[in-house]
């Protein structure tokens, strides 16, 4: 491996739910590269299709749910084609996933030695039992468990909320993968200890080259966390670019209007810009561009499929009037 | 002028009573013993009329406690509230139902608030035909100028709450409380369940409503963006006590508790670009058995000897300002 290819490249990649009312097209057509040790931020609101993309880079996706079309190139290697028993080899191993709520990875009934233990033994035979309890026990300790050595015999519920998602972190990175998904995990959580899980995060990026894909609603939490981001809208990545360039100069009108609506320090007792409407059902999305009903620049070129421009360096984007003054500047 | 809202030394205690087994243990000698979770601990603050109060805390620091004894959905425990002036429990009758109709609240989940089995109509224009602010036959064009003043179209009066999505439904939920033509209005964790676009656009009504109808909020919320957004005063509580209060603009610029500093730490922001997180440490500790002294003793960076023992008292640092911290003394 060549250290120039992406660690994950997702191509082009489609699943579709097919449901009594018809097929919705949660992910269509999403395509991003990660570098080794970089962090993307995936940002959408709720129904955009980011954590289904999460799912699906990962195989997760349950019927009625289907990847359909496109590549996840993992190393070179195609999981979209890869068999149930390669991607179990992967699976926790490779590439592993940190959902939001952590008692989705916790089994309740089980301690968090046995489980952490089980996860090592289950991906390398040749290590021996105590090697996985040290392991285990280096690995709680990374993510700033205290007293690392008790709190192995613990069960799950006698954790805290905060503490909980830094076991399933520890569990995530027991194997130290290559690739970690994070889909929301830091949303239930209270600002303080966000604080302290996003620091984790980050450390163990820049220390173990890990590339981290961040799932997540909030666009301020990308912002002290992210290298680049992706903007998703009903199933599409409507633009992808450097974090800075986006967020100082997003093209896109839901980028400019996602950002335009957020409260913070200078908007104090100013209305904040509302993107009319609200986010379309899958199931019923105008032909063309998904954002045209709520676009203050639609016209009728947006009806045809925008397909992937570039209409500034280094950033992909998915509409035909982008806000091109403002990237200028 | 007296304050719209005055609270004085409000307490909540929640007690988990012992069952048979516990009493009997109790008495053949145990040490079992009740617990006692005290929610809030002597909160005192006020409310001007037209002010926009943030009350912002993290989970389990009883701040929709708080909110719920102002609102009269839960009893105090142990001190005060006054509404223009006139303390709860010295109310007459009379004063009271105008008092518990003038404070209405808003639920941070739209999708448990609303009952599933009543139509919009319903929901909204029940509560002012019992209180006589309109007569059944005027009922369903008042609901629907209610409904109108939130932005929602009149036409769907005769939906039910599944089938408005959730934006639209916290829009249900604030009609339901204006219908009432209430002065002050408790917002728990309002827009905390909404999506970004939503957000904005609940948080612009919020602010429209204020000025055309000349609101008092106490907005109940953990995301400091948008406290910081809409309040002009705010309020910090830790574990049950308030530790600060001051205007948002000199408590953004200059915090004076340790708690309220490592928050704005804290708070993602747009323009906080890729910075080296330096997380406060330690866990919020259970309100079952919370340190003596400072509460935030066992997190703070600057704590002494002192602040293990005795409990700091909120007391004024600067005109409109209050603190509770030792530091202030040194």
């Amino acid at each position: 491996m060549n250290d120039s290819q992406p660690t994950l490249s997702v191509q082009n990649l489609e699943t579709h739910f097919f449901t009594k009312e018809g097929v919705a097209k949660a992910v269509n057509g999403v395509s991003f590269d990660i570098a080794k040790g970089e962090i993307m931020g995936l940002v959408g609101e709720s129904g955009s299709g980011k954590s289904v993309t999460g799912f699906s880079i990962i195989g997760l996706v349950d019927p009625p749910g289907e990847v359909v079309g496109g590549k996840v190139l993992f190393n070179g290697e195609d999981l979209v084609q890869a068999g149930e028993e390669r991607m179990r080899q992967l699976r926790g191993n490779r590439v592993a996933m940190i959902f939001q709520d952590p008692m989705m990875t916790l089994n309740p009934v089980l301690r968090v030695d046995t489980q952490m233990i089980e996860t090592v033994l289950a991906h390398d035979k040749s290590v021996s039992k105590d090697e996985a309890r040290q392991r285990s026990r280096d690995a709680l300790g990374q993510v700033g468990i205290p007293s690392p050595d008790e709190r192995l015999k613990a069960y799950p519920h006698q954790f805290s909320g905060g503490m909980r998602q830094r076991v399933a972190i520890a569990i995530a990175l027991l194997n130290k993968p290559d690739v970690i998904i994070a889909d929301e995990p830091t949303t239930a959580l209270d600002v303080t200890i966000q604080g302290q899980i996003l620091y984790e995060a980050q450390k163990l990026c820049r220390e173990t080259g890990t590339a981290l894909i961040w799932i997540t609603h909030d666009l301020a939490v990308v912002a002290g966390l992210a290298d680049r981001i992706s903007v998703m809208y009903a199933g599409r990545v409507v633009e992808q670019g450097k974090l800075d360039d986006v967020l100082d100069h997003p093209v896109h009108p839901y980028t400019v209007g996602l950002l335009g609506s957020v409260p913070g320090h200078n908007t104090r007792g100013q209305r904040l810009f509302q993107i009319p409407g609200m986010t379309p059902s899958l199931l019923k999305l105008p032909p063309g561009c998904a954002f045209q009903e709520r676009c203050p620049r639609v016209d009728g070129a947006c009806e045809a499929d925008p397909g992937i421009t570039h209409p500034v360096d280094g950033r992909n984007v998915r509409c035909f009037h982008p806000h091109l003054e403002e990237a200028a500047q | 002028m007296t304050a719209m809202l005055e609270v004085k030394d409000l307490t909540k205690n929640f007690v988990k009573r012992l069952d048979m087994a516990g009493k009997i243990a109790q008495k053949l000698g145990s040490s079992i013993r009740e617990e006692v979770v005290h929610a809030v601990d002597t909160a005192s603050f006020t409310v001007d009329k037209g002010e926009v109060v943030g009350l912002v805390g993290e989970s389990g620091c009883g701040k929709s406690t708080l909110g719920r004894m102002i609102a009269g959905i839960l009893p105090p425990t142990a001190g005060q509230i006054s509404f223009k002036g006139v303390e709860f429990t010295s109310m007459t009758q009379e004063e009271g139902d105008a008092a518990a109709l003038a404070i209405q609240m808003i639920f941070q989940d739209p999708f448990a608030s609303l009952n599933p089995r009543m139509r919009v109509e319903e929901i909204i224009g029940e509560a002012p035909v019992i209180h006589g602010m309109t007569t059944m036959q005027e009922k369903a064009n008042y609901v629907g100028e209610t409904m109108e003043r939130v932005g929602l179209g009149r036409e769907y009066s005769r939906r039910y709450p599944h089938q408005f999505s959730g934006g639209q439904r916290q829009r249900i939920g604030i009609a339901r409380a204006l219908a009432v033509q209430p002065e002050f209005l408790v917002c728990d964790e309002a827009i905390a369940a909404l999506d970004v676009s939503i957000q904005a656009q609940v948080i612009n009504l919020f602010m429209d409503l204020r000025t055309d109808l000349d609101l008092t909020y106490l907005f109940i919320s953990h995301d400091l963006s948008v406290v910081e957004h809409i309040s002009d005063r705010l309020v910090i509580m830790y574990l049950g006590r308030i530790v600060e209060t001051a205007p948002t603009d000199e408590l953004f610029d200059k915090p004076n508790h340790p708690y309220t500093s490592a928050l704005l730490n804290e708070v993602p922001r747009l323009d906080h670009r890729g910075i080296d997180y330096e997380p406060v440490s330690g866990e919020i500790p259970s309100p079952l058995d919370p340190p003596p002294g400072c509460h935030f003793h066992p997190r703070c960076p600057h704590a002494m000897d002192r602040c293990k023992a005795e409990i700091p008292v909120l007391r004024e640092i600067a005109p409109g300002r209050l603190s509770a911290c030792h530091l202030n003394d040194g």
